[in-house]
C-alpha cells in the first residue's frame, strides 16, 4: 500500500496554492480511493498502515439523531456538564454546537473550561466530584485516568454502534483502553503543515515546495541570504516542549516509516535506538542550526522562550518564511485572508521519500464520560453524529475524523484541504506519538528533555533520559 | 435528607455546608454553655476546649501528613493475572494494581539528575532569599531611619508586599522579556542593557543564572517585610544604650555593627527564618514564570507537578518530595519558634 504514487496526492494537498485546478484533479481520481477503501475493509485492521477512512467511507451529513435519541430515551431532563482544557474564547463554538442537542432534548449543557484540566480532573474524580464528561486532550491521559480510577464509564452500546458507523476504527481505538471503548473522537488536528506568507513568496520569487528536496533547497537558499527561514516557538506554560515532540514524530514518520513509528509508540523501539536517534539528529540539524532558526526572535535558545503561536507575527511580516504548525493554527489569523493569494497559507510538509507515501501526523481530543445518566448517554450519542461534527465545524476552526463531516461546513481553505486528506484513503495517518505514550513519558519527560535539548543538552542524554522515564510495569 | 449526605447540585451543597457550620456552632455553644456550670471537673473543661481543636488537627493535619508519609514509601505495581498479563476489571476497564513498600521514590528523588537539580535550586532559594532580603531590609531600615522622607521611602519598599506572588511574577516576566538585538525591547531589564550598549540577555532561559533571576523576584517581595520588622526593632533599641555607645566614641558603622545589630539579633533571626520558610514553599514564582522549565524547578513546584500533573503515576514521588520538604523545614521552624520566645523575653 505504501508504494502508491504519492506525488499526485502530495500535490493535491499542496494544492491550497493551486486549489481550483488541483481540486478537479483530485475529484477525477475519486474512484480509486473508493475502490481501495473497499480493499482496506477486506484487509481489516491487520494493516495498521491503512487509511484513516477505514472501512466505512464518507457518510451523509444527516443521521436523524434526534428521533433516535427520543426513541431510546423518551423522557429526558436535567443538565449535562462538560469539562475541558479549552477556555474562553475558544469555547464559544463548542457551546454553539451543543445548542441543537438542547433544542431536541431539553437537556441543558453546562460547559466549563480550565487550563488546569489535566491536574484537576484526577483530583475531582478522587474527591468524588467528577464532571459528567471530560474532553481529554490526550488519549494517554484518558487511559491513565481509566487505569488509575476506574471512574470513566464505557460507551453504552447504543453510542458505540453509532460511533463505529461514523468514525474510522483507528480513531475509535485511540479512545479504547484495555479493550473497552471509552472515548468519542472530538477534533482532528492535522499537523503536517508548513505555514507561509504568499506575499513573502511573491516578493522574493519563491515557489511552494512540494518535495522534501525542494523544501530543503529553499531553506538553504533563504539561509544563504542571511535571513533565517524558520520560526519556531515551543513555550506553552507547563507543556513547554511539546512542539519538538511533533517535529520528532514527523521525522520518524518520514525517515523510519509508519511501522517503526508504531513500534516506537509501544516502546518496542526505544528512544535511544537508531531510527529515533537518527530522526532526532536530523531534527537537530535544522532546529539547532542558528543559520535556519529563529526568524524574528533571535538565536536557537529563543525557541524555548517563544510562545508557539507567537510565530504568526514574524511569519506575517516576512521576518521568517516557514512555520510548521497544525491546521488549527488558522485561529491565529483572525481578520486575515487565508489562501494561496491571501495573507497566509499552508502547504503539506512533504514526505522525505516516496517509500512511505503521504504520511500525515495528527492529533485529537476525546470525549469520555464519568456519568451514565440517560441525559449524559444521549449527549454522548449526539457527539458521535455528523450533525454535531458539522455544527461544530461551522462554528469555527475545527475538523474531525467524523466521516459525516462535510468540507462545505469548514470555513478555512487550509482546514478543508486537511479534511480531504484526512478522509482520503491514500493517506497514511498516524496519531501523535507522545499523546499515545504513557503520561510520564509523553507529557512530562519528553517535554522537559526536549526543552533542555533545545537549550543545549546533547542527543544521547536527552533520549536516554526519556527512555528512563518509561514506566517499568 | 438524602440530598444533605449526597448533594449533587450546587444549591444542595451550599445548604449542606451551611447546615454543617450551624451544627458546629450549636455544638460549640452547648459545650461552652455546659462547662460554664459550677462543679464541672477540671478535666472536662480542658477536654471541651482542647478536644475540638485536637480532633480538627488530627483530621485536617496529622491524618493527611501520615498518609503522605505512608504514600511516599509506596510504589504501585500492576497485578499479574494467571496468564501473566495485567488484570483488568471488565466493567470499568481499570487495571488492577498492587501497592508495594519501597524506598524507590526516595532513591529517585536523590539520584535522578533532574531532581538533584531541583534540590540544589531549592538550597539556593532557601539561602539567598532570606539572607539578601534581610540584609537589604536591615541596611535600608538603618539608612532611612529618622530621615525626613522615612515614611515615603519605607512605603516604596513595602509596596511589593501588597502584590500577590503570581502578580509579582507576571510583572517580572515582562521585565525580563527578551527580543532579539536590533528589535525594540519590551522588557525593562533588556531595554536598560541596550541603553548601556550591551546585547539583550535571555534572563529566563539562560542556565544556571535564570534561577537567580527568579530569586530576585522573591527578594523583591520579601525585602519590604524584612525592612518593616527590622525598622520596628531598630526603633525599639533604647536611646540610652545608643547614647552610652556614642559617648564611648562609637559612631556610624561601628555603632551599627556593635550596638544595633546585637540588640535586634532576635528580630533578625525571626525575619531570616520566616522568610526561609516562605521561600521553601515558594511555588508561585517558579510556576508562573517558567513552570519549572529551563532547569529552574524547586521542590515545592516539583511536588505539585509530580502529584497532580503526573496524576497517580507520580503520586509516590510527589509524596516523597513533600516529606523531604517537611523534613528540611522542621529545624527552621524549631529555631524560629525558639528565637521568637527569646525575642518575647527580651521585650
Amino acid at each position: 500500500m505504501n508504494s502508491r504514487p504519492a506525488r499526485k496526492i502530495t500535490t493535491a494537498i499542496v494544492g491550497v496554492s493551486a486549489a481550483a485546478l488541483l481540486l478537479s484533479a483530485c475529484g477525477g481520481s475519486t474512484t480509486t480511493p473508493t475502490a481501495s477503501s473497499a480493499g482496506s475493509a477486506a484487509g481489516g485492521s491487520s494493516a495498521p498502515a491503512s487509511s484513516v477512512a477505514g472501512a466505512t467511507g464518507p457518510q451523509p451529513a444527516e443521521s436523524g439523531w434526534c428521533d433516535a435519541v427520543k426513541a431510546q430515551y423518551p423522557n429526558l431532563s436535567g443538565s449535562v456538564g462538560v469539562y475541558s482544557t479549552i477556555v474562553s474564547p475558544e469555547d464559544t463554538p463548542y457551546i454553539e454546537a451543543y445548542k441543537d442537542f438542547t433544542t431536541c432534548t431539553g437537556v441543558t449543557v453546562n460547559y466549563e473550561g480550565s487550563k488546569e484540566f489535566e491536574a484537576q480532573v484526577g483530583v475531582r474524580v478522587a474527591s468524588g466530584n467528577p464532571p459528567d464528561l471530560g474532553i481529554f486532550p490526550q488519549p494517554g491521559l484518558l487511559s491513565q485516568i481509566v487505569n488509575n480510577t476506574g471512574a470513566v464509564k464505557p460507551l453504552p452500546d447504543f453510542v458505540k454502534t453509532n460511533a463505529q458507523k461514523y468514525f474510522p476504527s483507528d480513531w475509535l481505538n485511540y479512545g479504547t483502553v484495555n479493550g473497552i471503548s471509552f472515548g468519542i473522537p472530538n477534533n482532528a488536528d492535522f499537523k503536517s503543515l508548513v505555514w507561509y506568507s504568499p506575499k513573502t513568496f511573491a516578493d522574493k520569487g519563491y515557489t511552494v515546495p512540494t518535495t522534501w528536496d525542494e523544501l530543503t533547497a529553499l531553506t538553504d537558499q533563504i539561509a544563504a541570504t542571511g535571513e533565517k527561514p524558520w520560526c519556531i516557538g515551543i513555550a506553552s506554560g507547563e507543556a513547554t516542549g511539546w512542539q519538538i515532540t511533533d517535529w520528532l514524530e514527523e521525522y520518524v514518520l518520514r525517515y523510519a516509516g509508519p511501522e517503526v513509528y508504531d513500534q516506537w509508540v509501544s516502546h518496542d523501539v526505544k528512544f535511544a535506538d537508531a531510527p529515533i536517534a537518527d530522526a532526532l539528529a536530523k531534527v537537530g540539524a535544522l532546529l539547532k542550526d542558528p543559520k535556519y532558526v529563529n526568524g524574528g526572535f533571535g538565536d536557537v535558545a529563543t525557541i524555548a522562550s517563544t510562545q508557539f503561536n507567537d510565530v504568526s507575527t514574524p511569519l506575517l511580516n516576512g521576518q521568517c518564511t516557514f512555520a510548521r504548525e497544525a491546521a488549527n493554527f488558522d485561529s491565529n489569523f483572525k481578520g486575515k485572508t487565508i489562501g494561496p493569494d491571501g495573507d497566509i497559507n499552508a502547504f503539506y510538509f512533504p514526505p522525505a521519500n516516496d517509500q512511505f507515501g503521504t504520511t500525515v501526523l495528527g492529533g485529537g481530543t476525546f470525549y469520555a464520560a464519568f456519568a451514565d445518566r440517560p441525559e449524559v448517554q444521549a449527549f454522548e450519542y449526539y457527539l458521535t453524529t455528523p450533525e454535531y461534527a458539522n455544527a461544530r465545524a461551522k462554528a469555527g476552526s475545527w475538523i474531525s475524523s467524523n466521516l459525516g463531516l462535510q468540507a462545505s461546513s469548514v470555513e478555512s481553505a487550509v482546514q478543508q484541504e486537511a479534511l480531504k486528506t484526512l478522509q482520503s484513503t491514500d493517506t497514511t495517518f498516524r496519531f501523535d506519538a507522545s499523546d499515545l505514550m504513557p503520561a510520564p513519558v509523553g507529557s512530562d519527560a519528553e517535554w522537559k528533555q526536549f526543552t533542555a535539548w533545545i537549550t543545549g543538552q546533547d542527543d544521547a542524554t536527552t533520549l536516554a533520559n526519556i527512555d528512563a522515564a518509561w514506566p517499568t510495569s | 435528607m438524602d440530598f444533605l449526605l449526597n448533594p449533587t447540585s450546587v444549591g444542595d451543597k451550599l445548604i449542606s455546608m451551611v447546615l454543617a457550620v450551624v451544627i458546629f456552632g450549636v455544638i460549640m455553644a452547648v459545650l461552652l454553655f455546659a462547662i460554664d456550670r459550677p462543679k464541672v471537673p477540671n478535666w472536662v473543661i480542658v477536654a471541651a476546649f482542647l478536644g475540638p481543636v485536637a480532633i480538627l488537627l488530627a483530621v485536617g493535619l496529622f491524618y493527611p501528613a501520615a498518609g503522605t508519609v505512608v504514600r511516599s514509601f509506596q510504589v504501585s505495581v500492576n497485578a499479574v493475572g494467571p496468564d501473566g498479563g495485567p488484570v483488568i476489571n471488565p466493567n470499568t476497564g481499570q487495571r488492577l494494581t498492587e501497592l508495594g513498600f519501597s524506598f524507590d521514590n526516595y532513591t529517585r528523588v536523590f539520584t535522578d539528575p533532574a531532581f538533584q537539580k531541583t534540590l540544589l535550586n531549592t538550597v539556593w532559594w532557601v539561602v539567598l532569599v532570606p539572607v539578601v532580603s534581610t540584609l537589604f531590609g536591615l541596611i535600608y531600615a538603618v539608612l532611612v531611619d529618622r530621615t525626613r522622607f522615612e515614611k515615603a521611602a519605607k512605603a516604596l519598599v513595602f509596596l511589593p508586599m501588597a502584590i500577590s506572588m503570581v502578580g509579582a511574577s507576571i510583572i517580572w516576566k515582562f521585565v525580563y522579556e527578551y527580543r532579539q538585538g536590533g528589535s525594540p525591547q519590551i522588557g525593562l531589564a533588556n531595554q536598560v542593557l541596550v541603553w548601556l550598549g550591551a546585547d539583550p540577555y535571555q534572563f529566563i532561559i539562560t542556565q544556571p543564572w535564570n534561577t537567580f533571576f527568579l530569586i530576585v523576584v522573591m527578594i523583591w517581595i520579601n525585602a519590604g517585610f524584612a525592612m518593616t520588622i527590622l525598622s520596628a526593632a531598630i526603633k525599639a533599641v533604647p536611646d540610652d544604650i545608643v547614647e552610652a555607645a556614642q559617648i564611648d566614641g562609637a559612631t556610624g558603622f561601628k555603632l551599627f555593627r556593635r550596638v544595633t545589630v546585637p540588640t535586634i539579633r532576635p528580630a533578625v533571626v525571626v525575619v531570616l527564618t520566616t522568610i526561609a520558610m516562605g521561600s521553601l514553599k515558594a511555588f508561585d514564582v517558579v510556576r508562573t514564570m517558567t513552570g519549572g522549565n529551563y532547569g529552574t524547578s524547586i521542590v515545592a513546584n516539583e511536588f505539585y507537578t509530580q502529584s497532580f500533573r503526573q496524576g497517580e503515576g507520580g503520586k509516590g514521588i510527589g509524596a516523597a518530595l513533600a516529606v523531604v520538604l517537611f523534613v528540611i523545614i522542621i529545624p527552621v521552624i524549631v529555631y524560629n519558634v525558639r528565637q521568637m520566645r527569646l525575642a518575647e523575653e527580651v521585650r
